[in-house]
């Protein structure tokens, strides 16, 4: 418990990526089977302990101290794992810390009432942090800002492979995973696990971005594309998804291989078909059209999904191609020839929740870049080009796909609010709330429309901070207001992929991936925009059109 | 123990109202009889006993300042000579007396010459504890417990029992792991000026790491002050840039510096390469806490008593009345309560809550 509470907490307090990763590879390198795996059990949210909840941890603690002083200290803390794990009467100096696998191995055999006592055993013997741990591993979320794929990537990183051979056979294994870390230790074979079903990685493409436009080394240039040997299509604004069907078992799975079969019973139970397909799940609004992001947000992310859910939003899969069919595996297939059975096979299929996605036609490169910049929905984030003679390969190889993302939207706005960053820009101002005008009670007034912390160089940061400390009016923590009115204030071209409305916001906006394109010194904040140009951006919404 | 009911008896007989001894006021506690103030916090007084040299409890402009010889030392490097117009040096266990009060001093552990103040008058005995900690601290003389006390004037920074810090020696064993992890990075500590800093890094020492420690400028007097007094801290230097050559930075690669937790979020802060942001704090203990400031290791070192220090401590003392202050009082009163004690709030304003960065 000791290592893995310690990894916890650090994971919990470091905000950079690459740390995280080094963190937990250097965890999985010092920890033997079978503790690793149970860790990783934990970070990957694949353990789920029956039992013990957050309310019998409520009921141990208020057996054991005063429950005013406990009501004080939760006022305080605001966390119930944090609360219980610092003002348990504990004996001070432990005898024992009973390692990870011993306390997970009992409480996975252990009714609820056992498991309850278990439970406060150990807090009797642990100290704080790994009270912590072992509360919110029993409790289950974690929290911590780390994702199942994150944790792949560190495995794949300690064991110098792919991530995508990780997910390759992710789901034929279980905790605590030995042949997986045996494997990449170098001490055994790739396990091949037997499952049905299982998920294939997925491929993937560059990003195509006008050459005075490119900050991803990867990206190339449009010019480069030659428009006979490519097929276009839409690229839609849902998640990626893989459904297979072999044998009688169905899943769904994400582009990095998590299991989200559960979460959407309703495509599922339309699978009626064998064969692995490509494609992206979206919503479909009540008009029969692609309901927006925001639609298939709410079913993401759930356990469990209600019936009214599924009827009010449901979900369907817009196929892009087609990896197995019934024995027969086409991903060395050329696409020309993919299209080919995908479009059959779509033919054939009852499932209305299931269609094809259409050819965009090719003509010439002008065509196509119109076509990217006016797609028929504002659902479509743009163009995919793939060559009609790429095979089904695994990762982001170079050269067969492209996506020709359609231009940004752009507003100009005012900064209103800056805070510090973290890591290496811990002592710079680099979150930036920017906001809009709009009528107010009395006159013109900036609204908040959007946060960015990005899109800016260093160069530009620095400049930043030096504006937001010397035009400071107020601060609350670490955040500072800044000077935003018609006479002062610094104009910041945003740039986002799209706009939705949301009650929970005081504008009743919310922006997609917004990011700072342009600061613009030289205009006067009087002129930034105002909220009815963004709201004339807003798409039509299409779940008012009901009646 | 016999003397201890002695003491309790008089209690009873004295018929003094502890009140009338000593009362907290919009200036901070004050004493009539004596006509001093304890640890004023708002505006010059004429007269004022100083618990340590922390700035919310040490002000300047005060007419007469009884204290330790080492706050007055302190209050000096921080202030000027000129912080105030007659200076009254006291020793730990050393007894005065102001219009007919008993003044004295007794260690309390929490930084260098911090001291109880114990007030006595007509056999009634009141013990202000200023800000104190039990566990071992080698920069300064540690608490000792005042017995026969009939009122105890306790802190109560920490006051919540989710206040219980760790064993100090564990934390600097974090932090030496951390540079030994990421020998690239540069490990930045915050801590407080006085106390901490100088604490930090002698127990940096005692565990073995015997390489220059870097500092903020801000630490440099209140450093030297200790080595004065004889705590010997290493080699310290001050954490500047002598050239403005690029890559003069890459020194501080896999080094700790050590300053004031604003300092970092400074532009100060930038010079670093690759910085580990650290904070030694009892408010560490609150991982969401440290999260918020953008803490990456929070070291729980504090100098201020925890929950279990502060009431094995009061029933160490076992006064007749426990009055609480600057802190989370609450907490502390319900406490006592439960436990069928006497006890009071001050609600005294004014002393910071140094939880803020």
């Amino acid at each position: 418990m000791q290592a893995f509470s310690d990894l916890l907490e650090r994971l919990i307090l470091t905000a950079s990526r690459n740390t995280k990763i080094e963190l937990m590879v250097n965890y999985f390198r010092q920890t033997p089977n079978p503790a690793r795996g149970w860790t990783l059990a934990v970070l990957t949210g694949e353990l789920d302990i029956p039992g013990v909840k957050g309310g019998s941890i409520r009921r141990l603690i208020e057996d054991r101290v005063d429950p005013e002083l406990f009501r004080m200290s939760y006022d305080y803390v605001g966390d119930l794992a944090e609360t219980v794990s610092l003002m348990w009467p504990g004996t001070r100096g432990a005898n024992r810390i009973p390692p990870i696998d011993d306390v997970i191995e009992a409480l996975l055999g252990a009714t609820r009432a056992e498991g309850e006592r278990l439970v406060a055993g150990w807090l009797d013997m642990l100290e704080p942090p790994q009270r912590w741990a072992l509360i919110k591993m029993v409790t289950g979320g974690l929290r911590i800002g780390v994702s199942a794929r994150l944790a792949k990537v560190a495995l794949a990183e300690m064991g110098g492979v792919e991530p995508a051979e990780i997910e390759e056979i992710w789901h034929g294994l279980a905790p605590p995973y030995e042949s997986l870390f045996d494997w990449l230790d170098g001490n055994a074979e790739k396990p091949s696990p037997d499952i049905e079903a299982p998920f294939r990685p997925v491929m993937l493409a560059h990003p195509l971005v006008t050459k005075d436009k490119r900050d991803d080394p990867d990206a190339v240039d449009p010019a480069m594309i030659d428009p006979d040997i490519f097929a276009a299509e839409w690229k839609y604004d849902g998640i990626r998804v893989q459904a297979v069907s072999e044998r009688g078992v169905r899943r769904m799975y994400t582009r990095t291989g998590d299991d989200i079969s559960h979460t959407f019973p309703d495509v599922l139970a339309a699978m009626d078909f064998e064969a692995a397909i490509d494609g992206e799940l979206l919503i479909r609004a009540p008009n029969g059209e692609v309901a927006p992001f925001n639609e298939l947000q709410q079913r993401l992310n759930r356990k469990t999904v209600t019936k009214k859910q599924m009827e009010a939003r449901p979900a369907m899969i817009r196929a892009y191609d087609i990896l197995v069919e019934g024995d027969e595996d086409l991903r060395a297939l050329p696409f020309s020839e993919r299209r080919k059975r995908l479009e059959a096979f779509v033919e054939k299929s009852s499932s209305d929740r299931i269609d094809i996605s259409p050819l965009v036609p090719v003509t010439n490169l002008e065509a196509l870049e119109a076509a990217r910049n006016e797609p028929p929905a504002p659902e479509i984030e743009g163009l995919m080009l793939k060559r009609w003679d790429s095979l089904y390969e695994a990762g982001r190889p170079t050269g067969p796909w492209y996506k020709w993302k359609r231009d940004p939207f752009l507003i100009d706005a005012v900064m209103m609010y800056a805070q510090r960053g973290h890591g290496r820009r811990s002592s710079f101002y680099s979150d930036f709330t920017f906001g809009v005008w709009r009528d107010g009670d009395d006159g013109d007034e900036i609204t908040p429309v959007g946060k960015a912390y990005f899109g800016f160089t260093d160069e530009e940061l620095k400049q930043l901070d030096k504006f937001v400390r010397e035009n400071t009016i107020d601060r609350f923590g670490p955040v500072r207001s800044v000077k935003a009115n018609k006479d002062k204030g610094l104009v910041l071209e945003v740039a986002f992929e799209g706009l939705q409305r949301s009650p929970r916001h005081k504008s009743g906006l919310a922006m997609r991936f917004p990011r700072i394109n342009r600061i613009r010194w030289d205009k006067p904040s009087a002129e930034a925009d105002r909220l009815e140009t963004l709201e004339k951006m807003l798409p039509a919404d299409p779940l008012l059109d009901k009646g | 123990m016999a003397g201890k009911t002695a003491h309790r008896d008089l209690y009873a007989l004295t018929m003094i109202r502890p009140d009338l001894l000593l009362h907290p006021t919009p200036k901070g506690l004050y004493c009539p009889p004596g006509d001093f103030y304890i640890d004023p916090v708002r505006g010059a007084v004429d007269r004022a006993v100083v618990t340590h040299g922390h700035a919310d409890h040490a002000r300047a402009g005060h007419g007469a300042v009884l204290a330790t010889p080492e706050t007055l030392a302190i209050m000096e490097a921080r202030y000027g000579e000129e912080f105030t117009t007659s200076r009254q040096p006291i020793e730990y266990g050393e007894t005065i007396e102001i219009n007919g009060v008993t003044v004295w001093m007794s260690p309390a552990g929490h930084v260098l010459g911090s001291a109880q103040v114990v007030v006595e008058w007509k056999g009634l005995r009141m013990v202000c504890t200023g800000d104190y900690k039990r566990r071992r601290d080698p920069t300064c003389r540690q608490f000792e417990p005042v017995p026969g006390t009939h009122v105890f004037i306790s802190e109560a920074t920490f006051g919540l029992p989710v206040f219980r810090h760790p064993d100090t020696d564990g934390e600097i064993r974090k932090l030496l792991d951390s540079v030994a992890m990421f020998p690239e990075r540069t490990h930045l500590v915050g801590v407080y000026a006085l106390g901490k800093a100088q604490r930090v890094i002698k127990l940096l020492r005692e565990a073995g790491y015997h390489e220059t420690l870097y500092i903020h400028g801000a630490l440099e007097k209140l450093c030297q002050l200790y080595e004065d007094h004889g705590v010997a801290l290493g080699p310290l230097e001050t954490a500047t840039l002598e050239t403005s050559e690029r890559g003069a930075h890459e020194r501080f690669r896999g080094k700790i510096v050590l300053g004031p937790p604003s300092s970092f979020h400074d532009k100060w802060g930038r010079r670093f390469p690759d910085p580990l942001p650290c904070f030694a704090s009892g408010w560490m203990s609150v991982r969401q806490r440290a999260k918020q400031s953008g803490v990456e290791l929070p070291l729980i070192i504090s100098d201020h008593a925890d929950w279990d220090e502060l009431t094995d401590t009061v029933r160490e003392v076992d006064p007749k009345e426990l009055w609480i202050t600057h802190g989370r009082e609450d907490a502390l009163v319900r406490w006592a309560e439960l436990k069928g004690r006497k006890a009071r709030p001050l609600r005294l304003v004014g002393y910071e809550d140094k939880s803020a960065d």
